[in-house]
């Protein structure tokens, strides 16, 4: 998503950047491009005029500050990315713990905004941190909503509260209510209330909602919103914060291609900042919402804070370290390496999340989203076909071992053949490297640093290698044009 | 005084109609969802009107960005199949089971196809509904492939010799082409079996211009014929839906107003009309 927005303000900096001098005219146009593109992208017209207004008045008056010859576009840019980031919410905020526990976080939304599946996430992501949370199935109303959210917290393994079969039958608030006193004799340390689906302009629902609030006084109230949304957002974003009230915003379905501009809007308007986003289908597409984060996305420069962050999730300390003395030691690279890699990077999401991250991902959307992740399961099957000895010497591939190997993999002998080549180049450039050549392909400068390697921060290390064995599955399945 | 009212005050009185008046009706219109590209064309032409008949004018305009296709569902000898396609979240089990009712009331024999095999309950979701109206639903294991399930209730129906079969089909992003192909695919195994006479997507009213990219992706990958618009209750006036009628040439069919059984008619393009322009 984003990406359309992020393409029309490529197209203004373009521009900007063409310049030598910088005019007040120049940076009239370019606000007015912007402000095109966000209105095409869904945002509050509101939110536009205040932004555009923002951006020209603070760039024009950084203009007069700045001699020419200074990067003025860049400056800027930069002013751009500052604002952007604002409308977004600013820095990003986390739940407030309760003191006393459990910490009580209550949901709600529209229908079909995604409420159930982001409960599920949600305690996953604390699940994962150490807190015990337990799921309450307040949505009576919806058919088999209270269904719904058994089977996905056993997905995740965390109980579910639900005293009441749904359907239309027991009573939300007492069940939210009970749910407090059970958590809190259970000593769970989190309580996760999803609520049914209502519209802003019901009042009936919207008081329901209100005495499950009073019920269980929760320390977060999130508005879960789908990034489809349109203009409509800012009418049920503020009928919510005038009825039930919200702390928070989550977005949902960032993967489909919305622009997401009105959902935006409801942050800049209401005040609550977007605290996650849920990107995908699987549990594990969800993730704290990073506004810096997301202006650097939509201004095309990728978002490499949070694939570094992954990367050293995925890594675990040990391998990333044994690689690294392997390869300071000058010893080679070998197969067994590699797999311990892909297994790596397999922890770490999907190839198209990932490959979507790095800067300029805009210009591949195409490929990116079309990728065939597949392909990682296909290399592996390749490598773990081999045996031991193949693994550490490629050189002892003759035809008969390689057409035994494509058997084993299932796979042709000339993807065989593919992989070996491949894998060997990328040995030699690992080589190259240590030795203090540079990568072809490299910007001059890159291997300033290189010559005798001094022991690099290790945690600079996982996305240089990421990017050497990543290239491979990806690279091909891009050239093969990926669809299987 | 709503929306259109004022748009009609204000191009009698076009002497007296200054730029701001003029920004303050394209925010409106903006905020109904209708897209910046419907908006100016209205606004463009409305500036240009004269006269009394500026109400009929204005109206005409919008009228003619409806389609020109029929709303009513097909009929024919035999079974007719229905699948309900869109992305997720927008009201497929809910309207399936509203169209159900409908047809139901009318007099028809109707089976449910529960094809959604994805989503955690769907499934179940839809045999409630199914039982609520009396009627038999038809699917596989949890996890089972929804071109197989669809195959088997279509030759179910065709065995009890139902007027209707309605597929319910798990909501997926259209940006996502794996999910998409899958469709074409259910499609394909349902048409050894019996032709398909509706496919209809399902579009949420909240939606914005993200709408259009929907229908024009779900029409590229089986052959829409027609929409149901849901979730009219609220205050999202469901403007998306005239840009894709006028856009692609898909006609709505039906509408959703609410989460009971029979909250749900037949489109009125007039009505539609009032509402846009409250």
């Amino acid at each position: 998503m984003f990406d359309s927005l992020s393409s029309k303000f490529a197209g203004a900096f373009g521009a900007l950047r063409a310049r030598g001098k910088i005019s007040e005219k120049d940076i009239e146009l370019t606000t007015v491009e912007i402000h095109q593109a966000l209105l095409e992208a869904d945002v509050a017209l509101e939110v536009v005029e205040s932004f555009t207004a923002q951006v020209q008045s603070k760039s024009l008056e950084l203009l007069s500050t700045l001699q020419a010859g200074t990067n003025q576009a860049q400056a800027i840019f930069d002013v751009v990315n500052q604002e952007l980031t604002e409308i977004l919410g600013g820095g990003a905020r986390r739940i407030r713990f309760a003191k006393k526990p459990p910490t009580v976080i209550m949901l709600a939304g529209l229908q079909g905004a995604g409420k159930t599946t982001l409960a599920a996430k949600l305690a996953k992501f604390y699940k994962d941190q150490g807190e015990t949370p337990i799921l309450v199935a307040s949505d009576l109303q919806r058919p088999n909503a209270v269904n719904q959210l058994q089977v996905v917290g056993a997905s995740v393994g965390v109980p579910v509260f639900a005293p009441e079969p749904g359907n239309g039958v027991g009573n939300p608030v007492t069940v939210a209510r009970d749910a407090i006193a059970f958590a809190t004799s259970k000593l769970h340390s989190m309580v996760i209330v999803d609520t049914a689906g209502r519209l802003g302009v019901d009042q009936e629902l919207m008081s329901e909602a209100i005495a499950i609030r009073d019920a269980v006084s929760p320390d977060e109230i999130l508005f879960v919103v789908d990034a489809m949304i349109g203009q409509d957002a800012v009418r049920t974003a503020q009928a919510f914060q005038n009825g039930v009230g919200f702390d928070g915003v989550v977005l949902t379905k960032l993967d489909g291609d919305a622009r997401g501009g009105a959902a935006l809007s409801i942050a800049a308007l209401t005040g609550r900042p977007i605290m996650f986003a849920s990107t995908g289908e699987k549990i594990s597409d969800f993730d704290i919402f990073y506004p810096e984060r997301m202006a650097s996305r939509i201004l095309g420069m990728g978002d490499v804070a949070t694939l570094a962050e992954q990367a050293k999730k995925a890594f675990a300390g040990d391998s990333a370290k044994k690689l690294e003395d392997k390869f300071l030691s000058g010893e080679d690279f070998t197969l067994d390496d590699f797999l311990e890699q892909l297994e790596a990077m397999s922890k770490m999401g999907s190839m198209g999340k990932l490959l979507g991250m790095l800067p300029g991902a805009g210009a591949m959307k195409k490929q990116i989203e079309n990728f065939d992740e597949s392909e990682i399961t296909r290399t592996k099957s390749i490598v773990q076909s081999m045996t031991p000895k193949e693994r550490r010497d490629l050189k002892v591939l003759n035809g008969s071992r390689r057409a035994r190997i494509a058997l084993g993999a299932g796979r042709k002998v000339s993807d065989v053949n593919a992989l070996v080549d491949k894998f060997t180049a990328a040995q030699k450039m690992m080589k190259q490297m240590r030795n203090g050549g540079s990568m072809p392909g490299m910007p001059a400068g890159m291997h300033a640093g290189m010559p005798g390697l001094p022991p690099a921060p290790s945690k600079t290390v996982p996305p240089a290698k990421k990017k050497s064995k990543s290239g491979n599955p990806a690279k091909r399945a891009l050239e093969n044009g990926t669809i299987s | 005084m709503g929306l259109f009212n004022r748009l009609v005050a204000k191009v009698r009185g076009t002497s007296t109609a200054s730029a701001l008046d003029w920004s303050e009706i394209e925010t409106e219109l903006l905020s109904s969802d209708l897209g910046p590209s419907l908006v100016t064309e209205l606004l463009a032409a409305a500036k240009k009107m004269r006269g009394d008949d500026a109400e009929g004018a204005i109206k005409e305009i919008l009228r003619s960005k409806f389609s020109d296709k029929s709303r009513a569902l097909s009929e024919g000898d035999g079974l007719q199949i229905i699948v309900i396609v869109g992305v997720n979240g927008t009201g497929k089990t809910t309207s399936v089971a509203k169209l159900a009712t409908h047809l139901d009331s009318q007099g028809k024999s109707v089976l449910l196809a529960a094809a959604d095999t994805f989503r955690a309950a769907a499934v179940d979701q839809l045999r409630t509904w199914g039982e609520r109206i009396g009627i038999e639903t038809i699917s596989g294991k949890e996890g089972a492939e929804p071109a197989s399930v669809a195959f088997d209730s279509a030759k179910r129906a065709l065995e009890v010799g139902a007027n209707f079969l309605l597929i319910d089909t798990a909501g997926r992003l259209h940006n996502k082409s794996a999910l998409m192909d899958e469709l074409g695919k259910l499609k394909r195994v349902v048409e050894k079996v019996a032709p398909i006479s509706e496919v209809l997507l399902v579009i949420d009213a909240t939606t914005g211009q993200n709408g259009l990219t929907q229908a024009k992706v779900f029409s590229e990958a089986v052959d829409i014929t027609g929409l149901i618009l849901t979730k009219l209750d609220g205050s999202a006036r469901g403007g998306v839906a005239l840009a894709i009628e006028s856009t692609l040439d898909l006609p709505i069919k039906f509408i959703g107003t609410g989460e009971g059984a029979t909250d749900f008619t037949p489109f009125d393009p007039e009505k539609y009309l009032a509402g846009l322009l409250a």
